[in-house]
């Protein structure tokens, strides 16, 4: 444990520069996804004439929002090559910046209640194995074990089976992961605009050549949409069409709690996930509503369904508090897993589909369209993930590894 | 959105209802009936705005309803 000051002291600033009217990339969305790209673009490529656009604050929207766990334990060898990568980039993400963003390692349990979800984790773990991640099967007495205070009967509703165990998942502060990569990037010269909602996207002919705001047009060599949330009516503005729903899912914090739950607990079929924040609340997400919106109220029926199901798991959570709840806006791919590299729009890149896996993904997923933007080929990380998958008939389904639904 | 104003039972919760997509049409400025065809697949028009949509009332009337929401506040504009 680090004391206090150490961490005050850690934290670095954020250089804040006059805008100017163009750049050679300017970034919508000032998250965690367009923080790491410029990041990235300015320490791997020497690129710094760069804007980070943001209608808002910085990490405002789902970077400030979500529930901050890192994990790599993926269905499919595309994506777990993907999250492999971005773990190992938030390993070293303290060393490389210097700032303190709390990278926890805790690993990731993954229960299941029915036969079929034991099938799924097992799958997962061969799958995990065969791609060099570590993650092993876990039977009852090994649940037990790792969280010794879990209800092996489920509240005699939701028996566990099982679990996989991840061993590397970790959790960081997602506040200050979105300040090291805005610190990295404009203590290099990037600038980091708040407050200037994109309103229009210009365009020259077909290609796009800079976004308009309210305080007026910003012109740019190229534009990346880093949009969480509002993507689909960006992408809109240059006719892009894309497979993405976007739907609000909720999280809730607890009073604090000595420390004392290790691991990151995780139940799909019961789409609730927990674990226990430095501070020492119970970090508490749940399912996304079934239809899409861009509410952001959690209603007290949803918060009761949650308790109720994560109270089964975990009776020690009876006994405590609903501090905060909030909600974030996932941004949820027709197959489940993100969308990165062209639009098909000239000057257009995006990178999208987030919900719910986006934070895990910030560093691999800046840094592959940093090196996107740089040299203009789509990094062989990322290339399954472009737009065009869903038109060439190789969608990449990966629901079951969502952790909610 | 906490309740649904279903025409034959009346407002309901909405954990009886099923949500069933939006209902959408391809925009006309889609010319080629190949890009036709995958928006049709696979495109989700996700307004932030009044969306009409299908929901299944599973634990009711089991009826098809169609109702028109604004997505920006998840609020139901009308139910038919």
């Amino acid at each position: 444990m680090t004391d206090v000051s150490e961490h005050v002291a850690s934290l670095q600033p954020i250089v804040w520069h006059e805008p100017r009217p163009s750049y050679d990339v300017v970034i919508v969305g000032g998250g965690g996804h367009g923080l790491a790209t410029a990041y990235y673009l300015a320490t791997r490529h020497g690129i710094t004439n760069v804007a980070v656009v943001e209608a808002d604050y910085i990490a405002s929207g789902n970077t400030g929002r979500n529930t901050t766990i890192i994990r790599a334990n993926y269905a499919i060898p595309e994506a777990i090559r993907f999250y492999k990568r971005s773990l190992e980039l938030y390993e070293g993400l303290e060393a490389e910046t210097g700032a303190a963003v709390f990278f926890r390692r805790k690993g990731h349990v993954w229960i299941a209640h029915t036969e079929m979800g034991m099938r799924t984790e097992r799958a997962r773990v061969l799958m995990n194995q065969a791609m060099g991640v570590e993650t092993e099967l876990l039977d009852p007495a090994g649940v037990k074990r790792l969280v010794p205070q879990i209800d092996l009967t489920g509240g005699g509703r939701y028996t566990v089976m099982g679990a996989s165990h991840h061993v590397p998942a970790a959790t960081a502060r997602h506040d200050r992961v979105a300040w090291a990569f805005a610190s990295g990037a404009t203590s290099r010269g990037v600038h980091v605009i708040q407050h200037r909602p994109v309103t229009e996207l210009l365009r020259d002919g077909e290609r796009v050549v800079g976004v308009e705001t309210a305080a007026g047009p910003i012109r740019a060599g190229i534009v990346l949409s880093a949009v969480g949330g509002r993507v689909s009516q960006l992408a809109g503005m240059a006719r892009v069409r894309l497979p993405v729903r976007t739907h609000p899912l909720h999280a809730f914090v607890t009073n604090d709690f000595a420390q004392g739950l290790e691991k990151i607990v995780a139940s799909t079929e019961l789409a609730c996930y927990v674990s226990q924040t430095e501070r020492g609340q119970m970090l508490i997400g749940a399912e996304f509503d079934s239809q899409p919106s861009f509410s952001r109220i959690s209603s007290f029926d949803a918060l009761r369904s949650y308790a109720y199901k994560i109270t089964r798991l975990l009776p020690f959570l009876r006994e405590m508090r609903i501090l905060r709840t909030w909600a974030g806006l996932c941004d949820i791919s027709a197959d489940f897993s993100p969308i990165m590299g062209e639009t098909g729009v000239d000057g257009l890149l995006i990178t999208t589909g987030w919900g719910t896996w986006g934070f895990k993904a910030i560093p691999a997923g800046g840094e592959a369209m940093a090196e996107r933007i740089a040299t203009g080929r789509t990094p062989v990380l990322i290339a399954p993930f472009g737009l065009d998958r869903f038109r060439n008939d190789l969608a990449m389904a990966d629901q079951a590894s969502a952790g909610t639904r | 959105m906490h309740e649904l104003d279903c025409p034959r039972c009346g407002r309901r919760p909405l954990d009886e209802f099923t949500f069933g997509g939006e209902r959408r049409a391809v925009p006309d400025w889609l010319t080629d009936p190949d890009e036709r065809d995958v928006d049709e697949v696979w495109v989700f028009e996700n307004p932030a705005g009044v969306a009409t949509e299908r929901w299944f009332h599973a634990a009711g009337c089991r009826r098809w309803l169609t109702v028109r929401r604004d997505t920006s506040a998840d609020r139901v504009v009308e139910v038919r």
